[in-house]
């Protein structure tokens, strides 16, 4: 939308402004003025408004382009130190040889809690509820994980079936249902 | 231009002057000025005592005593008679009061209305009050609020609140003779009042010999505070963008003092006195004291 209050005396640029601003829930909104003191104007009450601002100068006087709504849900960069994957391990072992597996799995937990960037969750199905119940040689470094953010979660069924119940050391229980709706909820799932 | 000036013209166009003042006797002289503005408020009675306020305080500013005033009445045909009235009751309400006669006038068919007087006041050749006769140590002081070209901004676009107008009204159709008279009693060493040039180029009327700077107290300066949340908003008279560019080279900010800024160089229509009273007499003067004056070269220094 351009509203040309070339000509205009202070308010009325300022009020031409207001109710382009008004009539919309968010877009540009382009604002012609011929003089200095109507950019000026002009540019605080698009700043009051807490819209964006962008002033370019033209033979005639001055073009601001003033951006409402979008600019300002704008993704923040920030420093990302969980991911939002999902880790979903069906084992207490990794790969086909068990004894090896369970070697690697160690390995792999620990780099996991080594590294810069952390998953959202672990999910723990079948046999891999026995890294998080007692006796597991992990338990330790998934509780650091779980001080850093990253959710521990356990399957019922499965600690149930193993009369895991009552020896679980870190993280909480979990259903099929969360389990779906964690695994369908998330950008990406790895297997282990 | 040259203009030929008889001796007894004790001010005239030189030095800034708010009134030209013309000595007929030993004892005494006349204050001559004229001043007609356009509307800053709808109603016209009270634009009629704003617009008398604003003139008949030049010859306050210069320490003088209204005497007699003509009106200047500008008017479009087509407004009704009631208007017309409505102004100059108004007008003469403000020449009553402040103890002066109404003796004529002249009025104009035009498009944009205005109104106005021209004053005749009387003050003593010895005790005109010029503006930029400073001493060193002088205590600066100021008898309204600042902020009503910011008000009447808001005003105009229809943003202003009941008690910001409110305010501005009462600060604009007040008369400046009181603060005139105790300025007189203190023996004040200049004055001035605050109009189109805003508060900082009223000031540095006041230091233009270049003898002394002016060291400003931002935080003390009385101020309409709803003039701060219009100028966020844009709601700033061109003027006070024309007076920042014209006087900046002589201003220095200490700091960065916000919104402050445009309120200082906003234009005030029917502004307070801003008086010089010197040290030892400061005490005396009840208004607030906004700044005080320094050996220097005709700045203003805001802190």
């Amino acid at each position: 939308m351009v509203v040309d209050a070339r000509g205009c005396a202070c308010p009325k640029p300022v009020l031409m402004t207001k109710e382009a601003l008004e009539g919309i829930e968010e877009g540009i909104v382009e604002v012609l003025v011929d003089n200095p003191a109507s950019k000026e104007n002009v540019a605080r009450f698009a700043q009051k408004q807490g819209c964006s601002l962008e002033i370019k100068e033209e033979e005639w006087g001055y073009r601001l382009i003033i951006t409402k709504g979008y600019a300002c849900s704008l993704p923040q960069v920030e420093d990302k130190t969980t991911s939002d994957k999902v880790m979903i391990f069906l084992s207490d072992s990794m790969g086909e040889d068990r004894e090896l597996g369970q070697i690697l799995i160690r390995a792999f937990i620990a780099t996991l809690r080594e590294s810069s960037v952390k998953p959202k969750k672990l999910i723990f199905i079948n046999r891999g509820v026995y890294l998080t119940t007692e006796g597991s040689k992990v338990a330790d470094v998934l509780k650091e994980l779980e001080r850093e953010g990253v959710e521990i979660l356990s399957c019922g069924t499965c600690l149930e079936y193993f009369g895991l119940k009552d020896k679980l050391v870190v993280g909480s229980v979990t259903n099929m249902y969360d389990t779906v709706e964690s695994l369908l909820g998330s950008a990406s799932v790895v297997r282990i | 231009m040259a203009l030929p000036l008889g001796e007894e013209v004790l001010a005239g166009l030189g030095g800034f002057e708010d009134a030209a003042v013309v000595k007929v006797a030993d004892d005494l002289a006349l204050v001559a000025t004229v001043d007609f503005i356009t509307p800053v408020v709808d109603d016209p009675e009270l634009f009629g005592e704003i617009a008398a306020a604003n003139a008949l305080s030049d010859v306050y500013a210069m320490g003088g005593d209204p005497w007699f005033a003509l009106n200047i009445l500008c008017l479009p045909c087509a407004f009704p008679a009631e208007v017309a009235r409505g102004v100059v009751v108004g007008g003469l309400r403000k020449v009553k009061e402040a103890g002066a006669f109404l003796v004529g006038g002249h009025s104009v068919d035009d498009e944009e209305p205005k109104y106005g007087l021209c004053v005749v006041g009387r003050v003593h050749p010895e005790r005109v009050v010029r503006n930029s006769t400073l001493e060193e140590g002088a205590l600066l002081y100021l008898t309204k609020p600042l902020g009503v070209g910011i008000v009447t901004t808001a005003i105009k676009a229809g943003l202003a609140s009941e008690e910001a107008v409110e305010k501005a009204v009462e600060s604009m159709r007040k008369l400046n003779k009181e603060a005139s008279l105790k300025m007189l009693e203190v023996g004040a060493v200049a004055a001035t009042d605050v109009t189109g040039f805003g508060f900082i180029g009223h000031a540095l009327e006041m230091c233009s010999s270049g003898e002394f700077d002016i060291v400003v107290e931002v935080e003390k300066i009385p101020v309409i505070e709803e003039a701060f949340e219009y100028a966020s908003m844009g709601l700033i008279p061109a003027g006070a963008y024309r007076n920042r560019e014209y006087f900046s080279q002589k201003v220095v900010f200490e700091r960065n003092v916000g919104d402050w800024e445009m309120v200082l160089f906003d234009p005030q229509t029917s502004g307070g006195l801003l008086v010089a009273v010197p040290e030892d007499r400061a005490g005396l003067y009840r208004y607030p004291c906004v700044g005080y004056v320094v050996k220097g070269s005709g700045r203003v220094v805001v802190r």
